[in-house]
């Protein structure tokens, strides 16, 4: 992904809502994800009834009193789905979150170094990326000890090393760039160069790699839940509700509502992770109803004129504007 | 003859490992401060290697590059120490030369920052602008902002603010607008001189390098072939590559005369070493 | 009668919305064995003009008006019948070689597939052929280079190659856009006798597209300058070089390194030689 300047004139910046943020999943996936994360905030207020009180009558379909059903312990069902976003949610970001930090960093210090400190970081992430995730990550659960907690301590460990590795390839192909030498020769220390010239530019790609895993990471931490790896009872939380829900088939409300209810968040961060990955793309730019028409069609006409011998700046520099010749391109006015 | 600010003794750089190759040949050059010496050639001539082993990105397989009097550090891992900085580079490509989240009048006072560190005074981002022909309110702007040759002209604007005495331009020009290459180069020199600073400019663009640059030094495959006072070696050209290189530019006179083509892609005589066509004297 | 007629050609792009008018009215006229050229800056239109013959236009982009090559409408031809005429009618070059060229094929296998495709020829024959066209562009050893690969040949070698491929047919048209910008100035010497030699010998209308004004007065016989989508000027290249009558021209001209004065010092042992 070539993250920088695609060569068009942007004369103002607008203020309107990019483009690409305007397609009907992008809508649906912020909706969604945001009711979502309201439910999760807004869970202790707003549940009918206490998720863990064991007071009405077990296995109910859904009806008017409980519409969701009742669950084999007499607990009201449409509660513990919106506790457990509370539950599930907060973690599976935090899960994230971490991971991404750790991996970026890791990633960043190894492509920026090279030599032996980027073999030896690169030989750990292979490492742990040899392993199939979710099996690394129920041994990790399993030995720390059944807990939701300790099941989002093995979901970091397994998913840093994704991030390692893109911003490791980023920094790399970062790192030669014209205006990262240009910082260097400027008196830029390393960290500076790296801080101010590299990462910014490297944040891209790995913000949508972590808008597309937090649906993994929550499907993770809900399928440690369902082995009992991971959320303990009473916690109300999806997969154990999914799992209990495995011992009473008939009650088909105990599992296909958590199920939805994973369903619909996973989707939604997942059209929310390719509306960000659109939206930085530059290919998928060019179709887009542009911030720079008028600059696409001009680019289009002027690749094939701005060119050295040796084609090195043709393949990233259509020229936009037709400046007067002989005087600067932008006459004071 | 005042010291020079920068000179090159025999210079070789090499690339690859078992298969060397030779891309620097022995390249010996001499600049002087307020002077421009342009090195042209074509491509894969050597002439952007140079460039690199002069700043200290290519470690030099063996001959000695000095600005002013010392050695260069390596642009490796290590701070660039506040006395080379004085030492700045221009690039062929705007389109990678300026950080693009980074505002342009920010990428400006970088430069100056640098001068400072010196000891030295910088004007404001918004003089620099203008003295490279934009307007001050490009301060604010964004590079995606501004069109390629815009670009470029800010990248030139943050190399002048560091207040060089030694400037390395690697193909400045190529990417621009046709109509824009003169009027630039003359802008570059015209800065360059006032401020007393030296510049290497890489060129392959023997037209433009006649209007800009006192001396002239000709590559092919790694090794000079002449080099002289541009005016002479434009007038009297005495290697035959230089004669076949300056024959082969097509004149936008009207006439329709063909320039000469060479006889063969790469003849022989190219390859030929003439002693008295190096440093001509006026 | 013209090889290639334009007539009030209009080229719009862009996506539904943000339409912008690249091309707007123009008029040029090709005719066998002449080289016309289409000079002008980046933005100017003249590389959408030549997308426009080809019918390659980008995704979306619509071109009204007329070109008419001998007696057939282009415009609004079918994609079918494009491919047809494509290659076969009109030939092209473009301005990077590497692209132009499958990585993965010999030389003499493009040259032959083109060759059968358009006019079904033998196997045996189209190989002869192929090696006459690249003897004739002059690319060394003509057998040996038919089985070699594009990466092999030197950046004007493979720009020859491409130009072999344009002329395999015997098109009326030869459609060049920048062929020599990406190459040293001492290969494009030898490109731009070829190019006039081809013009005249195979009484081919040439359509030079380029902003290179040096190459336009050493190989164009007829100049149009565009700007902003219009033709501003266009006579004989004599005329246009030497009596520019628009403002636009004349300042193109004006800032040619040739027509300008040195900074520099330029007597040498007190003589001056501007």
């Amino acid at each position: 992904m070539n993250l920088l300047l695609p060569a068009r004139v942007a004369p103002r910046r607008r203020r309107r809502i990019p483009a690409a943020w305007r397609t009907p999943l992008a809508v649906v996936g912020v909706v969604i994800a945001a009711g979502w994360l309201i439910v999760a905030l807004l869970a202790p207020w707003i549940t009918p009834h206490d998720p863990l009180a064991q007071e009405m009558p077990r296995l109910q379909a859904p009806n008017a009193e409980a519409i969701m059903g009742t669950d084999a312990n007499g607990r009201d069902v449409f509660s513990r789905l919106l506790a457990g976003a509370q539950t599930t949610i907060p973690l599976a970001l935090m899960l994230v979150v971490c991971a991404m930090l750790i991996g970026t960093v890791v990633g960043a210090v190894a492509g920026y170094l090279g030599g032996w400190v980027d073999e030896v970081l690169m030989r750990i992430t292979d490492m742990v990326m040899a392993f199939p995730t979710v099996i690394l990550a129920m041994v990790i659960a399993a030995a720390l000890g059944p807990s939701i907690m300790n099941a989002v301590i093995a979901g970091i460990i397994v998913a840093w090393p994704q991030y390692a590795r893109i911003t490791r390839s980023l920094v790399l192909s970062l790192r030669h760039q014209n205006y990262v030498i240009a910082g260097r020769l400027l008196g830029y220390s390393p960290f500076r160069s790296l801080r101010v010239d590299i990462l910014p530019n490297v944040g891209g790609p790995v913000l949508v790699l972590a808008a597309l895993d937090i649906g993994t990471a929550i499907l993770l931490l809900s399928g440690l839940s369902f082995l009992g790896l991971g959320a303990q009872p009473p916690t109300p939380e999806w997969g154990a509700m999914i799992s209990a829900a495995m011992q009473h088939i008939d009650a088909w409300w105990l599992g296909v509502f958590p199920g939805l209810a994973i369903l619909t968040v996973v989707m939604a961060f997942n059209f929310i992770g390719d509306s960000l990955r659109d939206a930085l793309d530059p290919l998928a730019a060019a179709e887009r109803p542009a911030e720079n028409a008028v600059a696409d069609a001009d680019a289009d006409a002027a690749a094939a004129t701005d060119a050295a011998p040796g084609g090195a700046a043709a393949a990233s520099a259509p020229v936009a504007s037709a400046p007067a010749p002989g005087l600067p391109e932008e006459a004071v006015r | 003859m005042t010291a020079p600010i920068l000179e090159v003794e025999d210079l070789v750089v090499e690339y690859g490992g078992r298969a060397a190759l030779r891309a620097v040949d022995g390249v010996s050059l001499r600049i002087a401060p307020g002077e421009v010496l342009a090195l042209v050639g074509e491509s894969g001539c050597g002439k952007s290697s140079t460039a690199r082993a002069v700043i200290g990105m290519e470690k030099p397989h063996s001959g000695v590059v000095s600005y002013r009097g010392g050695g260069v550090p390596a642009l490796g891992l290590r701070t660039r120490p506040a006395e080379f900085t004085a030492m700045q580079m221009v690039f062929q490509d705007p389109n990678s030369s300026l950080n693009p989240r980074v505002r342009v009048a920010q990428q400006i006072s970088d430069g100056a920052r640098a001068a400072r560190s010196r000891g030295v005074t910088s004007a404001r981002p918004e003089e620099w602008l203008e003295a490279v022909g934009l307007a001050a309110s490009f301060a604010r702007r964004y590079p995606h902002q501004l069109s390629g040759g815009q670009r470029q002209r800010v990248a030139i604007a943050r190399a002048l603010a560091a207040r060089p005495d030694l400037i390395v331009a690697d193909e400045p020009i190529s990417a621009l607008d046709a109509s824009a290459q003169a009027s630039v180069a003359g802008m570059m020199r015209t800065l360059c001189l006032d401020s007393g600073a030296g510049m290497l400019f890489i060129s392959h663009d023997l037209s433009v390098v006649r209007l800009m640059a006192d001396r002239v030094a000709v590559m092919y495959r790694g090794r000079i072939v002449e080099s002289g006072p541009t005016p002479l070696v434009w007038a009297d050209p005495v290697h035959p590559y230089t004669r076949d290189l300056l024959a082969a530019i097509p004149h936008p006179d009207g006439t329709g005369t063909l320039p000469a083509a060479p006889a063969a892609e790469s003849p022989t005589a190219w390859s030929e070493h003439i002693p008295a066509a190096l440093d001509r004297a006026a | 009668m013209n090889a290639l007629t334009i007539s009030d050609l209009r080229v719009e792009l862009g996506p539904r919305g943000a339409r912008s008018e690249v091309v707007r009215g123009i008029d040029l006229a090709l005719r066998r064995g002449a080289v016309q050229g289409l000079a002008g800056e980046s933005g100017s239109g003249k590389s959408m003009t030549a997308m426009a013959v080809l019918g390659l236009l980008p995704a979306g982009g619509t071109a009204t008006g007329s070109i008419r090559l001998g007696d057939e409408e282009l415009i609004g031809m079918s994609t079918r019948r494009y491919r047809t005429v494509r290659g076969r009618r009109i030939g092209m070059v473009f301005q990077d070689p590497s692209a132009s060229l499958h990585p993965q094929l010999t030389v003499g296998a493009q040259l032959t597939d083109v060759m059968r495709a358009h006019l079904g020829l033998s196997r045996t024959l189209a190989r002869t052929r192929a090696a006459e066209l690249l003897d004739r562009v002059r690319v060394p050893h003509p057998e040996a280079a038919l089985k070699k690969f594009p990466h092999q040949f030197s950046g004007g070698q493979r720009q020859r190659v491409a130009i072999a491929i344009a002329l395999a047919c015997d098109p009326e048209v030869l459609l060049a856009d920048e062929p020599t910008t990406a190459l040293d100035v001492t290969v494009q010497a030898g490109m731009l006798h070829l190019l006039r030699d081809l013009a005249i010998e195979r009484d081919l209308a040439v359509l030079l597209v380029t902003h290179d004004l040096g190459v336009m007065s050493a190989v164009a016989d007829d100049v149009a300058v565009m700007r902003h989508g219009r033709i501003v000027e266009s006579g004989t290249r004599a005329q246009v070089f030497t009596a520019p009558a628009h403002e636009y021209t004349r300042e193109l001209l004006a800032a040619m390194p040739d027509a300008q004065e040195p900074l520099i010092d330029t007597t040498i042992a007190g003589e001056d030689h501007r």
